[in-house]
């Protein structure tokens, strides 16, 4: 095993008990415990946690792949439109009034996800070129937000509206067993999907060409990616809503610690991702605030300094 | 051994062109600039979609194989050579065993030949972008020699190169023809041609106006027909400079 892959299991081993006594009441190990101290680890937090490392083990390597894919290291699983095609099926499902049954939302979150990604496949699949897929992916992506924001505009009640609102602020707060038990097979199912495509990766710094002249199908590699991106992404905004910039960052940080070929860069990120989440998520949970930080704005709010640090650095680096 | 093309066509690009391709020679692709070099070269290495024709391998048909074979058997260096990421050398080089699975002690065996055939054994670790124009067009074609193939096409593979290592390359590619590889490259420099290759292909609009060795197919007639520029050799075999 690597070294960067060795040190982030390490992290994640130390971070998962600490996350679990974490939150508005603290579990202290050596004191008494409160009476429901059982209920509250294995009902409310460990599912938590454990949807944490899944959806950031899934974000993270979607992102290294997103990254190798388009030989990018801006790219963003975002760009395909996957993510704001599973919101506008999450949506749906409010507008509807049927959300508060069981499965239904993740439910019609992932049809919108694999609507996104038959549309991304109906429009860029002939070519198997980056770039047409990238286009396909932005007006996916433009055409759900608009179709999301017209749902939103005619909400029923201004009590769906609000919880619409909520809910695509992306958290992990009230997740239980029901989640993890659908997010975390199709996540890992994506995961081993793009963990496939490594090689055509790898071959794909190359460029096109000769990547194609290595042997490598740009059409297998692009329903690799679709399928890999599609699961992992859907599977976690059906699950906890628009999480953001985690695939962005965490190939970009640990991109140096590796060989720099994607298909190296694909497990550490995982890895990575999972242990972001998870303690970014721990942290939401314990901040002094009236109420809990939804996690999806957490993110985002670290994540826009960092952007901006890289374009700066990126600059630099051209001038 | 060869490469055979029978009468590629593909839309105004190529025009009807068959050539064969042999081992143990330098093959010099010239013409204008769209006269078709870089599709025919593209379309001899089975990754282009030809709209008629077909291309065959040893005899086989070059678009019916697996593209891993086709990918073992014929190198393709493209014109860009442009990394997505910062690889070392060896990493890069490592890049050309893709299309085998052999093992990690054959690949590492093949990247240290392919290293040592373009002297860079003590650049190995050395991060791509830290090289020089010269070295870093060595560790591209060192990736293409890691696949050890039988052939190698090559995309104008002295551009941006100074005249010595533009030298010191064709000096390399000589080398390679003369270890049994078919090389085909597509050059710009018409006295590199005739000074270099073994046997010249000159496209015009997508057809071949001339085909054998150099001072034939490059004759001040061709040139003047195909480049519009009267021109005259001087010079001795293996030395001739053109004169305009």
């Amino acid at each position: 095993m690597t070294r960067p892959n060795l040190i982030l299991l390490i992290g994640i081993a130390l971070a998962v008990p600490l996350s679990l006594l974490a939150g508005r009441v603290w579990l202290d190990p050596f004191a008494e415990l409160p009476h429901n101290a059982l209920i509250i680890l294995t009902e409310l937090r460990l599912p938590r946690a454990v949807l944490a490392l899944v959806l950031g083990a899934g974000l993270g390597a979607a992102g290294a792949a997103m990254q190798g894919y388009l030989r990018n290291p801006l790219a963003d699983p975002g760009l395909f439109g996957i993510a704001p095609g599973a919101a506008l099926g999450a949506v749906l499902s409010f507008w509807t009034g049927l959300a508060g049954t069981p499965w239904i939302l993740p439910l019609f979150a992932l049809i919108g996800a694999g609507g996104a990604m038959a549309l991304l496949g109906l429009i860029a699949g002939r070519t198997g070129s980056a770039l047409l897929f990238t286009l396909a992916g932005m007006i996916i992506a433009s055409l759900a937000g608009a179709l999301m924001s017209l749902a939103i505009s005619l909400s029923p009640t201004p009590f769906a509206m609000s919880e619409i609102v909520t809910w695509l602020m992306g958290a992990l707060a009230d997740r239980s067993w029901h989640e993890v038990w659908f997010a975390a097979p199709l996540t890992l199912a994506g995961i081993a999907l793009l963990m496939r495509a490594g090689k055509a990766l790898d071959a794909l710094t190359l460029g096109e060409t000769a990547a194609r002249s290595l042997g490598v199908d740009p059409k297998r590699l692009q329903w690799l990616m679709i399928g890999g991106v599609g699961l992992t992404v859907g599977a976690g905004v059906a699950a906890a809503g628009i999480i953001g910039f985690v695939g962005l960052i965490v190939p970009h940080l640990l991109r140096r610690h590796t060989d720099r070929r994607p298909s190296q860069l694909i497990v550490p990120s995982a890895l990575a991702g999972a242990l972001l989440l998870l303690i970014a998520d721990s942290l939401c949970r314990v901040l002094p605030l009236q109420s809990e930080l939804r996690l999806g704005i957490a993110l985002s709010l670290l994540g826009a300094p960092f952007f901006l640090g890289l374009l700066l650095r990126m600059r630099r680096g051209l001038a | 051994m060869t490469i055979t093309a029978d009468c590629l066509t593909l839309g105004g690009r190529l025009d009807g062109i068959s050539l064969t391709l042999r081992q143990n020679e330098v093959t010099a692709i010239c013409g204008p600039n769209g006269a078709g070099k870089s599709s025919l070269l593209a379309a001899l290495a089975g990754i282009l979609p030809l709209g008629g024709g077909e291309v065959r391998l040893d005899g086989d048909l070059l678009a019916a194989l697996d593209p891993k074979d086709r990918a073992r058997r014929i190198g393709f260096l493209p014109q860009q050579g442009d990394l997505a990421w910062d690889l070392t050398v060896e990493v890069l080089a490592g890049l050309g065993r893709l299309p085998w699975t052999l093992g990690p002690k054959e690949d590492a065996r093949a990247v240290d030949r392919a290293l040592a055939d373009m002297q860079l054994e003590s650049l190995r670790d050395r991060a791509v972008s830290q090289l020089s124009g010269g070295e870093r067009a060595r560790a591209l074609l060192a990736r293409v020699l890691a696949g050890e193939p039988t052939w190698l096409l090559a995309d104008e593979p002295l551009a941006n190169l100074d005249l010595a290592h533009q030298l010191a390359l064709l000096a390399h590619f000589a080398k390679l023809a003369g270890q049994g590889l078919g090389v085909a490259l597509v050059l710009h420099d018409l006295a590199q041609a005739m000074n270099h290759a073994g046997r010249v292909v000159v496209l015009q609009q997508g057809r071949v106006v001339a085909d054998g060795p150099p001072e034939q197919a490059l004759s001040a007639e061709v040139i003047a027909k195909v480049w519009g520029v009267n021109a005259r050799w001087l010079g001795d075999a293996g030395a001739r400079a053109l004169v305009v």
